[in-house]
């Protein structure tokens, strides 16, 4: 079979090597294609093309190309990562980097990918759930009057100060747990990891939010108690993708949503109180996400409950030598909540906090419900929290 | 029992990753390989003949050495694969656009910039083409030596892309290279579009080959050669050692396209074929000497 390309002008150099290899394509090897075109470097190029690409060339009155094996070779025996819309059960270590429904070349490397198992990782919610992330990106500069006008006497800022150091803290790790596991993910299950990901920038947000409402008065910020740092450790610490979402997302950020609503509602200014506002926004996803590949993992994994409880009683134990909650915070959350000294207020705001933390364990409580526990052992595990609350 | 060893020049830090690559496969073909690697083909050359190792991976210049230094010492050098693209290289004389040069003899009173002094492609067989033209080296025409990785044999590209930029800035009047890095050069614009001309072509040779010499264990050398031939670019485990190494298949052996490269070699008056010369000379010298 004999086909005849002609290029023009065009030379090797500037793009005709494309004509010649859709011409070819067309061919079957061991088919000639005629080539004829007036680039002066043609039959040059021609011939340091063709053995580049294994093809054999014979230069008579017009040069042509006998079509070589390589092209053919190189994808036999590859393979469709998957389809472009679902995730396979076991994507392949050597799918690697390749989009979900690529045919990836055959001999590939193989890429070490701890969570590629759909049933510990998925959730057909993640695609909704990234979306709707994506949707609700807020700027911090835009989205927060940050020349709001307030006054706060000393001490009350300070303790906004604290809360806010507080904050900080408990986002650092929020931010670190879900990227140390987007990177261990298995890029299939793209939707996960588009999810992994804004939830990380969602918590990178938070920190410049919380930051720069702490740095708004003062100079200097409050404080950082080995008690916190030690309950957050055991986030990090946590190697496993299901005990580590369990902790962080149904349980920390599920209480930090209760925190965040408080501040949204009791907060002295209304910087803090906007910051708080979209911060829970964004928290109530993350939540939701962590719920629903929990729920799917639990409905293939009849022992994950039982795994899950063991995680919070291990934590638990972990952490009962330390002081939980360090007092600095749990005062401030007071002050800010009363507003100023006046015993009157401080009660107020006491009572405000311990009705935080009665929000705190009825939420954690609903959550452990939906995802299979007992009322009762929902009861029993909610109590076993960390006092640190995240 | 030992291995079966080659040995090959270090131009590049993926030849590593090429022949540990390699290792790895003929293992797992029951095939116990090993390989050494050298700073230079003279050392590789040199050690060949004093038996460090089975088979050389060789330039064609290195090929050549061996041959001359087999004859010149009663010994005998075969060649027996080279890759598919090893197979009908030419090189180019390119000149400017603009340029008054139309034939090689007008190159007379000008300057060519070369590659390496021992890079076949870049040097020595373009300058053969010059010399034949009535061009006395030096003399009708001063020769500048872009000399990069001396002792590699012109494997490295940075001495023809030096001298192509030179071209290019007018420092030279004429620029040498293989036909490949022509296009390379034009479509990366080292060369800029349409500002270059090709002056002169050679006629075409070949390039790297296998060198074993007498004395080498004949069946464990057919066995390793018939792995070689049954690599096939279709198969995903040997396909990333190919495009390592640049070929689509392996050929048989040929040595008919080095004869450009054996008149260059005797008759070249220049010093990078001259040092080859030398280089013949002593190691027959120093093999009679030793036998």
């Amino acid at each position: 079979m004999t086909a005849e390309v002609s290029l023009g002008a065009l030379g090797l150099h500037r793009g005709g090597h494309l004509l010649l290899k859709q011409a070819l394509r067309a061919l079957p090897v061991g088919g000639r294609l005629v080539v004829r075109g007036s680039d002066p470097a043609l039959s040059v190029h021609l011939r340091a093309w063709c053995r580049s690409q294994g093809h054999r060339l014979d230069l008579g009155a017009a040069p042509t190309i006998t079509r070589g094996a390589a092209e053919v070779g190189r994808w036999q025996g590859a393979q469709r990562a998957g389809s472009l819309g679902e995730p396979v059960a076991h994507p392949q270590a050597t799918w690697g980097l390749a989009a979900r429904g690529a045919r990836v070349e055959a001999g590939g490397p193989a890429f070490a990918f701890p969570l590629s198992d759909k049933d510990t990782v998925w959730t057909d919610d993640a695609a909704r759930i990234y979306a709707q992330a994506a949707a609700a990106q807020w700027d911090p500069a835009t989205a927060i009057d940050w020349d709001a006008p307030f006054e706060l006497p000393d001490d009350v800022e300070d303790a906004v100060v604290q809360v806010m150091t507080y904050l900080i803290e408990n986002e650092v790790a929020a931010l670190l747990v879900p990227s140390r596991f987007l990177t261990k993910l298995h890029p299939h299950f793209r939707e996960v990891a588009q999810v992994l990901a804004i939830q990380a920038a969602d918590e990178a947000r938070h920190i410049e939010v919380f930051t720069r409402r702490a740095g708004l008065k003062r100079q200097e910020l409050g404080l950082s108690t080995t008690g916190g740092q030690a309950s957050l450790k055991t986030l990090l610490d946590e190697p496993d993708f299901a005990l580590a979402s369990f902790l962080l997302s149904v349980l920390g950020e599920g209480s930090f949503l209760s925190l965040l609503r408080f501040l949204q509602a009791h907060a002295p200014d209304p910087v803090t109180r906007q910051v708080a506002r979209l911060s829970a926004q964004d928290e109530a996803r993350h939540v939701a996400f962590g719920l629903a590949h929990l729920r799917r993992h639990a409905s293939q994994e009849p022992g994950l409950l039982s795994r899950l409880a063991t995680a919070i009683e291990r934590r638990h134990d972990a952490l009962a030598h330390t002081a939980g909650l360090n007092e600095e915070v749990f005062d401030a959350l007071v002050l800010l909540a009363a507003g100023s000294w006046a015993p009157a207020d401080l009660a107020r705001g006491f009572d405000r906090v311990v009705a935080l933390k009665e929000d705190m364990d009825a939420g954690r409580r609903l959550r452990l419900q939906r995802l299979g526990f007992s009322e009762a052992e929902a009861a029993r595990l909610s109590g076993l929290h960390t006092r640190n609350f995240m | 029992m030992s291995s079966f060893v080659l040995g090959a020049v270090a131009y590049d830090p993926k030849v590593v990753t090429i022949w540990e690559g390699f290792k790895t496969w003929f293992a797992t073909q029951g095939f116990d390989f090993d390989y050494v690697l050298y700073s230079n083909y003279e050392s590789q050359v040199e050690a060949h003949f004093d038996g460090a190792f089975d088979v050389a991976w060789n330039s064609p210049l290195a090929w050549l050495q061996s041959v001359r230094i087999a004859q010149g010492t009663g010994r005998s050098a075969s060649g027996f694969c080279m890759r598919d693209s090893d197979q009908d290289l030419t090189s180019l004389v390119v000149v400017r656009a603009d340029s008054d040069i139309q034939t090689l003899a007008d190159l007379r009173g000008r300057s060519v910039g070369v590659g390496a002094p021992d890079s076949p492609q870049a040097t020595l067989i373009p300058l053969l083409s010059l010399q034949e033209a009535g061009l006395a080296l030096g003399e009708d025409v001063s020769v500048r030596v872009f000399d990069v990785l001396f002792g590699k044999h012109g494997d490295h590209v940075g001495g023809e892309r030096l001298a192509a930029r030179a071209l290019v800035a007018g420092e030279v009047d004429a620029a040498c290279m293989i036909d490949g890095n022509h296009l390379v050069f034009s479509a990366e614009g080292t060369l800029p579009a349409d500002g270059t001309r090709i002056l002169h072509q050679t006629a075409p040779y070949d390039h790297c080959i296998f060198t074993a010499l007498d004395g080498v264990d004949e069946e464990t050398l057919a066995r390793f050669r018939a792995l070689l031939m049954g690599q096939r670019y279709d198969d995903p485990v040997v396909r990333p050692l190919l495009d390592l190494e640049g070929l689509k298949a392996w050929e048989d052996g040929r040595t008919e396209g080095f004869a450009q490269l054996d008149r260059a070699v005797d008759a070249l008056s220049f010093d990078g074929a001259a040092a080859v010369r030398d280089f013949i000379a002593r190691v027959v010298d120093k093999n009679q000497a030793g036998g």
